[in-house]
């Protein structure tokens, strides 16, 4: 089953993403979240990224939703820090992270492949909330 | 030439103008940013202290890259990654050596650059360290090739930074959080070309009063 990384600047909102996200699935769909620094502050932390796609990766890849700017880099530092094997299982969702963390559980959760889960997530990009 | 000791103190000395214009830094960003740049590339540097300490009998290379880790572990912002790949690339053009070449010196300037290229998918006139770094590699290469001391040549780099970190006043940002500010952020100088610039200059210092 695919895993999800949820990445912000906040530690609070990774771990809020996470809780709504579950709420969605099964019990079995890996969901980690990588928010803020070591120390709790604000920030993202390529250490503490690649920690959680290990532990999110089941075999079948990891998508990982960020939030803003330096979410992204520390996110493509972290899969480089992962063996090349990983690698090439990990990608990163261009989506908005609370909707397309929820799209992509639910599309993880019913036994998607790496590649329907980002792309369900990305969905979300053009969906109207109105 | 520059040794490993002499390295050693380019990065202490790098520290602590980074911890003295912090307040400056965070107070260009807050302006156009999200105010932070300062306290990050200060608990960054100060992260690094006792992990260089633990490496100084090593190559420069394998100082380099401690310094990278250290800020990609702490920094927290786009600096974190961005610097880190820098240093990452500098290091691996110094791998294994004690001593740095004025060559070595253009190569590392020019590595970094194209690592932080790649990282930020930035280029120069996007308001951002780039427009600091890159004229100040032309500046350098220029002199080194012209057969300039180093210490030279490193004084026409930080004066072309200097140069940079003028001209960002000049330009909108298309990188980072002050995109969104968009022709607001016209008249604000860049804190990353300026902590870039501060950084060579701190370089500049160390080898007019060692070398």
């Amino acid at each position: 089953m695919v895993g999800l990384v949820i990445v912000s600047h906040s530690y609070e909102i990774a771990k809020g993403v996470k809780e709504l996200s579950i709420q969605m699935v099964q019990s079995d769909t890996k969901i980690i979240d990588a928010g803020g620094m070591k120390d709790g502050g604000i920030g993202t932390d390529p250490n503490k990224i690649r920690d959680a796609i290990v532990e999110a990766d089941s075999g079948d890849g990891v998508v990982i939703l960020v939030d803003l700017g330096s979410a992204i880099m520390s996110s493509e530092m972290a899969i480089e820090f992962l063996d090349p094997e990983q690698q090439g299982r990990v990608v990163i969702a261009d989506a908005p992270v609370v909707e397309g963390a929820v799209a992509a559980a639910v599309q993880a959760s019913v036994g998607g492949t790496l590649e329907q889960v980002k792309a369900t997530a990305e969905e979300c990009r053009n969906t109207s909330k109105l | 030439m520059i040794h490993r000791d002499l390295l050693l103190k380019m990065i202490e000395e790098i520290t602590m103008v980074i911890g003295a214009n912090k307040q400056y830094l965070t107070d260009l960003d807050q302006t156009i940013g999200d105010g932070d740049h300062g306290i990050n590339m200060d608990r960054g540097f100060r992260a690094i202290k006792d992990k260089v300490e633990a490496v100084k009998d090593k190559d420069c290379g394998t100082i380099l890259k401690t310094v990278a880790m250290g800020l990609i572990s702490t920094v927290g912002g786009a600096s974190g990654p961005l610097y880190g790949t820098a240093f990452m690339k500098a290091g691996q053009v110094v791998a294994n050596k004690m001593e740095i070449t004025a060559e070595d010196a253009v190569k590392i300037l020019d590595e970094a650059i194209q690592g932080i290229i790649a990282r930020g998918k930035a280029a120069q006139g996007d308001k951002t360290m780039l427009d600091a770094l890159i004229p100040a590699y032309d500046a350098l290469k220029a002199a080194v090739e012209e057969g300039e001391p180093l210490t030279n040549a490193m004084g026409k780099a930080v004066e072309a930074a200097e140069g940079g970190v003028a001209y960002t006043k000049t330009i909108a940002a298309k990188k980072g959080r002050a995109n969104y500010l968009g022709d607001r952020s016209i008249g604000h100088q860049d804190p990353g070309a300026t902590s870039s610039y501060l950084m060579l200059k701190a370089i500049y210092d160390v080898l007019t009063r060692e070398a």
